[in-house]
C-alpha cells in the first residue's frame, strides 16, 4: 500500500477526477443560481455561476403561472404510479411461473420474455401508436402507460428472487392448505421486497423522465406529462429569452427524483446496478 | 423376474395415466400466471413487429388511398433518402464519440474513487446525478450552455478571452456539442457498474502484481482490465442501446437540425411517422433500428442468460 501511495499516475488520475466533478456539476450549479435571480430575462449576468443578487422566487412563481405544472406533475406521477402498479401484479404472476413451476415450453415462453429486452419499447413507438389509437386509447394517460404493463426485466428480477426463497416454506404453507395466491401474497412478496423495491425505483424513474412516446400518444394540454410540459414551456420562453424561468421550470422537474435520491442514495445505486438492460 | 418386469410395467403405465394429467394443470397454472403479461407482450411487442413488417411492404399512393403492396420500394426509398443517410452516418459518430468516452471516463471515475470514504461517496453522487435528470431537462438547461455570445459557455469562454463557435447552429459542430450532452449524462451511471465490478478484483492480485513491480499502466493493463473484461462488455450493450433509444435532448435542442446534421435514427423515423405521414418509410427505418437493436443485444445473449436464465440456457 505505501508504494501505491507513492505512485504519482493514481494522484494525478484522483486529481484529474476531482476536476471532472467540479466540471459535472456546473450546469447544476448554473441552474440554482439562474433559478433563483431577479433578473428573468437574458442579460449578460446570466451566466454567471456566483450569486450577485438577493434571491428570489419571481422565477418559480411566473414558470408556475405560464405553464400548469401541479397539474403535469398530477399527470406523472398518476403514469409512474400506475404503471408501476400493475407492474408488479404482472412481474410477481410471471416470476412465480417461471421460478417455481415446470411446464412444457418454458424455454420457448422465457425467450417470448427475452425478445421484449432485445427490442426496446422506444423503437416501436410508431406501430404502437397506431395500436394504441386503435383500442381508443389515443390521448389518454392509460395509452401512455398501457405499452409498459409487462416488464420481462421485472419478471426476470422477480423470478432470481423467488428462486432464492426456500422451497420448504412453501410447502409447509401448502400443508396448511394455503391457496396459491396466499403463497405468493404471504411468503413470495415480503421475502422479495429488495428486488421489488430495486424494480420499483428504475420503472418510477425511468417513466418520470420519459418524453417522446407521452408526446406523441398526449394531445391535451391538461394530460401533459411533466417533461412535455417542460419541453413545450422551454420552447416558449427560449423566444423571450427567459433564462431564470426556464431555470425554475427544470429545477422544479428535477427536484422529486433528485430529492429522493438524496433519501435513499443507496437503494437508488443497488437498483441501478441492478438494472443495466430495463 | 417376470413378475418385477410386471409390477415395473404396471407402475410406469400409471405413471404415464397419471403425468398427462400433471402436466396439463402445471400448464395451465403456468399459462394463467404468465396470461397478463403475455397479453401485454403480444399487443405491444409481437403485434408491433409483424405490424411494422407488413408496413415496410406496403404504402399509400396518396393519403387516404388504400395501401397496396410495394416489395421493397419503401427500403429503396429510405436508403436512396439523403436525410436517411445522414441520419444512419450520425448515429454511428454518435455511438463511437459518445460510447467510448463514456466509458473510458466512467473507468477512471470508478478506480478513482474506488475506496469507500465518506469523500468519495460525495463524488459518486455527483456523477451520478446527471442520470437522475430527465433528458428533456438536462436539454433545456444545455440550451443555455450553448446559446451564443451569452450562454454559459461563451461567457465563460470569453472571460479567456476565447470565443466560441455556434455550439448548435454550426452543422459541423452542433453533434459534438450534443454528444457532450449525452456524456455527461451517461457516464456516471456507467461507473456505477465498474465500481460494482472493481469489487470482484481481488485485492491479492494487486499486492503480486505490486511485489513484481508492476507501475500504475502495467496494473490497470494485466490486472485490473482483465477482470473488468465482462463489465465492460455489458456496459458497451447497453451504451450501444441508449445510442439508439434516446433522442429526447435531440427534440429539444436542434430538432435534427441544422440542415440534418444532428438528426438521428429514432428521430427520423418519428419525423417520417407524425410529420410526413409516410407509414411506409417509417416502418422501414423501424426494422432498421430493430435490426440494430437485435445485433446489439445478441452479442449479449450469452450473458443475459447466464444471468437470468441459468438452466433455460
Amino acid at each position: 500500500m505505501s508504494v501505491a501511495t507513492r505512485e504519482i499516475t493514481p494522484t494525478l488520475g484522483y486529481g484529474a477526477t476531482l476536476l471532472l466533478a467540479a466540471l459535472w456539476v456546473i450546469p447544476f450549479v448554473w441552474m440554482l443560481v439562474a433559478a433563483f435571480n431577479p433578473q428573468t430575462y437574458g442579460g449578460a449576468a446570466m451566466a454567471s455561476l456566483l450569486p450577485s443578487y438577493v434571491p428570489t422566487l419571481n422565477n418559480f412563481a411566473e414558470a408556475w403561472a405560464s405553464a400548469d405544472f401541479p397539474r403535469y406533475t398530477l399527470n406523472t406521477a398518476i403514469i409512474s404510479l400506475g404503471t408501476l402498479a400493475v407492474q408488479i401484479v404482472t412481474i410477481t404472476l410471471a416470476g412465480y411461473a417461471f421460478a417455481r413451476i415446470e411446464f412444457p415450453g418454458r424455454t420457448f415462453v422465457f425467450y417470448l420474455f427475452l425478445l421484449q429486452l432485445m427490442l426496446a419499447p422506444v423503437a416501436l413507438i410508431i406501430p404502437n401508436l397506431v395500436t394504441i389509437a386503435s383500442l381508443g386509447l389515443y390521448d389518454t394517460l392509460l395509452g401512455v402507460m398501457a405499452p409498459y404493463f409487462a416488464s420481462a426485466f421485472g419478471t426476470f428480477l422477480m423470478r432470481q428472487a423467488f428462486k432464492a426463497i426456500p422451497r420448504e416454506l412453501e410447502d409447509a404453507a401448502l400443508i396448511d392448505g394455503a391457496s396459491i395466491w396466499q403463497r405468493i401474497g404471504y411468503i413470495y412478496l415480503p421475502l422479495a421486497k429488495p428486488s421489488l423495491i430495486a424494480f420499483s425505483i428504475i420503472s418510477l424513474t425511468s417513466h418520470w423522465n420519459e418524453f417522446l412516446w407521452p408526446l406523441m400518444v398526449i394531445n391535451s394540454p391538461d394530460l401533459r406529462p411533466l417533461t412535455v410540459g417542460l419541453a413545450t414551456f422551454t420552447r416558449g420562453a427560449e423566444g423571450a429569452q427567459a433564462w431564470g424561468v426556464i431555470a425554475a421550470g427544470t429545477l422544479m422537474v428535477s427536484a422529486p427524483l433528485l430529492i429522493a435520491f438524496a433519501l435513499f442514495q443507496r437503494s437508488f445505486v443497488n437498483s441501478f446496478v441492478s438494472s443495466g438492460i430495463k | 423376474m417376470a413378475n418385477a418386469v410386471l409390477t415395473g410395467e404396471a407402475e410406469l403405465a400409471s405413471d404415464e395415466r397419471r403425468a398427462p394429467w400433471r402436466v396439463n394443470r402445471q400448464l395451465l397454472v403456468a399459462l394463467g400466471l404468465l396470461a397478463p403479461s403475455l397479453v401485454f407482450l403480444a399487443l405491444f411487442t409481437y403485434w408491433p413487429v409483424l405490424q411494422v413488417l407488413w408496413q415496410a411492404a406496403h404504402n399509400q399512393v396518396r393519403a387516404g388511398s388504400p395501401q397496396v403492396f410495394v416489395g421493397f420500394d419503401n427500403f429503396t426509398g429510405l436508403f436512396a433518402d439523403s436525410a436517411f443517410r445522414k441520419a444512419f452516418a450520425n448515429n454511428l459518430i454518435y455511438a463511437f464519440g459518445t460510447v467510448i468516452p463514456s466509458l473510458v471516463l466512467a473507468l477512471g471515475f470508478a478506480m478513482a474513487l474506488a475506496k469507500s470514504n465518506r469523500v468519495n461517496s460525495l463524488f459518486r453522487a455527483l456523477f451520478f446525478l446527471p442520470v437522475l435528470v430527465p433528458l428533456v431537462a438536462a436539454a433545456s438547461i444545455f440550451l443555455f450552455i450553448f446559446l451564443p455570445n451569452v450562454g454559459l459557455l461563451d461567457y465563460y469562454l470569453g472571460k479567456l478571452a476565447l470565443s466560441g463557435p455556434n455550439w448548435l447552429g454550426d452543422p459541423d459542430i452542433a453533434l459534438y456539442a450534443i454528444m457532450g450532452l449525452t456524456i455527461w449524462k451517461n457516464a456516471g451511471y456507467y461507473m456505477l457498474f465498474f465500481l460494482a465490478g472493481l469489487q470482484a478484483v481481488p485485492a491479492d492480485a494487486y499486492e503480486a502484481a505490486i511485489l513484481d513491480g508492476a507501475g500504475p499502466w502495467q496494473r490497470l493493463r494485466y490486472v485490473t482490465l482483465p477482470y473488468l473484461k465482462p463489465t465492460i462488455g455489458f456496459v458497451l450493450v447497453v451504451g450501444l442501446i441508449n445510442v439508439v433509444t434516446q433522442v429526447d435532448h435531440v427534440f429539444v435542442l436542434t430538432k435534427g437540425g441544422p440542415s440534418d446534421s444532428t438528426n438521428l435514427l429514432l428521430f427520423y423515423v418519428y419525423q417520417q411517422a407524425v410529420e410526413n405521414y409516410d407509414h411506409g418509410r417509417a416502418a422501414a427505418g423501424t426494422l432498421v433500428m430493430l435490426a440494430l437493436l437485435f445485433a446489439i443485444t445478441f452479442s449479449s445473449l450469452r450473458t443475459l442468460e447466464r444471468s437470468f436464465g441459468e438452466r433455460e440456457a
